[in-house]
């Protein structure tokens, strides 16, 4: 038998159900990769003692046949996610200490179903930023090392420490959150499938907002099967969250069929960049190959407004932010500056609990929507928004699903691309689209950089049809057959 | 348009943040090298579309007003910088 820090969710799912081996041991076996891998700065928060005990607990239901989908399985959970009365930040200084007195539903419904929690994971600060170099716990570490250096390398973010957690097997699953690209992009960064469903499929409820229009729960996994099972835990209309569907959640694992015969897979031509490095370009190429060689329809497509999709969203996300996070003020919970009146304590507060970066998009938020402005950024931009998802929803009359680039490059070297926040926004140039029109889409490993680092491919499909999207992205990671393991787990680090 | 000095402490006092006088120069370049690059979107036709409002096509959900379970107040209070006699204590408003 492999290491139990080796298997996928499934396997682990079969093993505890054979009782080759016990819940307790496999946590165990994960409470101690995460202690021997602390200097990769995943977990901000260890909860191993609640970890361990909720790992009895699941042998109890084990023993009882009392199983849920999920009994006994050791996950990551980003902060974002509250977590009652356990360390819940989102990253930022202004909340630490934070322990929220409810459980976001997310995470409710991933108990409910048996999963066991290690710790909280690591993120850029409010989930805003693309190389979890913005949180105040620090940077989180890539597993993977380039081959020509022994640099250091970004995991991708915002969810860099669960999407690092789970390469480095730390974890056999965890949650992530996606606004921009911030669980697609860290699984190409770190070879691991990362999905966002459809806005609405999950309940955003608990979850430290950012951008409320655009923030989506979803997993970050070993393989598409996983996936497919974290979602039917995370999934399902929640009563508190009013932008949740209420929408059956289907059993997305039997919608994985392997049949892609007659899929018809659409290439949109402006996802082809100028100066795009040419190994993305022949990693996109051979996904191409693939699906046609085994039946599929492939269909050029056009997406006129996809340049505009970084703008757009660079006006919707920070207009959003500076009105979620004026609730931060000192008053009710986290930092609290002291200085002079109530207005110059909000001031001192703010200036002092947040980051650079998240104090630049509240001040771009704040400009774009005050009086004078709103009409020509805000209302602009949700109109070109509306062209955005219009341009989808005509490709999705002639396609079933789009293939593209998860991300224009390899993951790059901590302190790289840190000097202009543009240059770090383009790292989302192909997964902020779908974002913008609420669309699921899926990262998948499908091969390696020159330099030896994972790419990966992103799939997009239609609204609330991740079954028939986790089909397709099951598909290309069987015929990609990722296999190579990082560094980090081979002894190279 | 180009955000000056007056400009980036105008939208920093809307903002509630405190920003150390040496900072707005950077700052003030920061934020109008974002927003030229947004600019672009004038080049777009937005001539008769709506605004979407609504990312997912369906109906809001409603239901009825019943009486919820609300947080204890101790277990609200527990994160409070500073409380007493129950109640969340800020610096003195009314002279």
């Amino acid at each position: 038998m492999s290491a139990l820090t080796d298997l996928t969710i499934a396997q682990s799912r079969i093993g505890l159900e054979k009782r080759e081996f016990s819940a307790r041991e496999l946590t165990d076996a994960h409470i101690r990769a995460c202690e021997d891998a602390r200097e990769l700065n995943t977990l901000v928060a260890e909860t191993f003692d609640h970890a361990l005990e909720r790992a009895d607990a699941a042998d109890k239901r084990l023993a009882a046949g009392e199983d849920g989908l999920l009994e006994g399985v050791p996950i990551a959970v980003k902060d974002l996610y509250c977590t009652q009365g356990i360390h819940s930040t989102a990253c930022s200084r202004i909340l630490d200490g934070f322990e929220p007195p409810y459980e976001s539903t997310v995470t409710e419904n991933l108990w409910r179903q048996g999963a066991v929690m290690l710790g909280k994971a690591n993120m850029d600060e409010f989930a805003m930023g693309s190389a979890n170099v913005t949180s105040y716990y620090g940077n989180v570490i890539n597993p993977w090392r380039r081959r020509s250096d022994n640099k250091p390398l970004v995991p991708g973010g915002s969810s860099g420490g669960s999407a690092s957690a789970v390469a480095a097997h730390l974890a056999l699953g965890a949650i992530g959150t996606d606004t921009g690209g911030s669980i697609r992009q860290p699984a190409a960064f770190c070879g691991i499938v990362g999905l966002k469903p459809t806005y609405g499929r999950c309940s955003r409820w608990g979850m430290i907002a950012f951008a409320s229009s655009l923030d989506q729960a979803g997993p970050l996994t070993r393989t598409v099967e996983d996936a497919a099972l974290m979602l039917s835990a995370m999934a399902g209309y929640d009563p508190k969250d009013s932008t949740s569907v209420n929408l059956q959640v289907p059993d997305y694992r039997a919608a994985l069929t392997g049949d892609i015969n007659g899929l018809r897979v659409g290439i949109p031509a402006e996802y082809r960049l100028d100066g795009m490095p040419a190994e993305i370009d022949t990693l996109w190429r051979q996904g191409v190959d693939w699906y046609r060689d085994a039946g599929a329809e492939i269909i050029d497509i056009s997406l006129p407004h996809t340049k505009y999709s970084l703008p757009t969203y660079y006006i919707v996300a920070p207009a959003e932010c500076s009105s979620n996070l004026a609730r931060y003020d000192g008053v009710r919970y986290g930092l609290r500056e002291t200085g002079g009146d109530l207005t110059h304590m909000y001031e001192k507060t703010r200036a002092k609990g947040f980051g650079a970066e998240v104090q630049r998009r509240i001040m771009i938020g704040t400009y774009v929507l005050s009086a004078g402005y709103y009409d020509a950024y805000y209302l602009k931009a949700q109109k070109v928004r509306t062209l955005i998802a219009r341009d989808f929803e005509q490709a999705f009359a002639k396609v079933d699903v789009l293939l593209t680039p998860t991300a224009p490059s390899a993951a790059f070297a901590i302190g790289e691309k840190m000097d202009d926040p543009i240059a770090m926004y383009l790292n989302d140039i192909f997964t902020v689209p779908a974002s913008l029109a609420g669309l699921p889409g899926i990262s998948v490993p499908t091969g390696l950089s020159e330099d030896g680092l994972p790419l990966g491919l992103q799939l997009i499909g239609r609204p609330f049809e991740e079954g028939a999207l986790m089909n397709a992205a099951q598909f290309l990671e069987t015929v990609a057959q990722f296999t190579v393991r990082p560094p980090y787990l081979t002894g190279g680090v | 348009m180009a955000i000056d000095k007056a400009t980036v402490l105008r939208i920093a006092k809307l903002a509630r943040i405190e920003i150390e006088d040496e900072a707005t120069d950077g700052l003030a370049d920061e934020l109008n090298a974002i927003l030229t690059w947004v600019e672009q979107l004038s080049d777009v036709d937005t001539e008769d579309i709506v605004p979407m409002t609504s990312v997912v096509a369906v109906k809001a959900p409603q239901r009825t007003d019943n009486v919820g379970e609300a947080t204890p107040r101790d277990e609200l209070l527990a994160d409070a910088p500073e409380e007493e006699d129950g109640f969340f204590v800020v610096p003195k408003v009314i002279e």
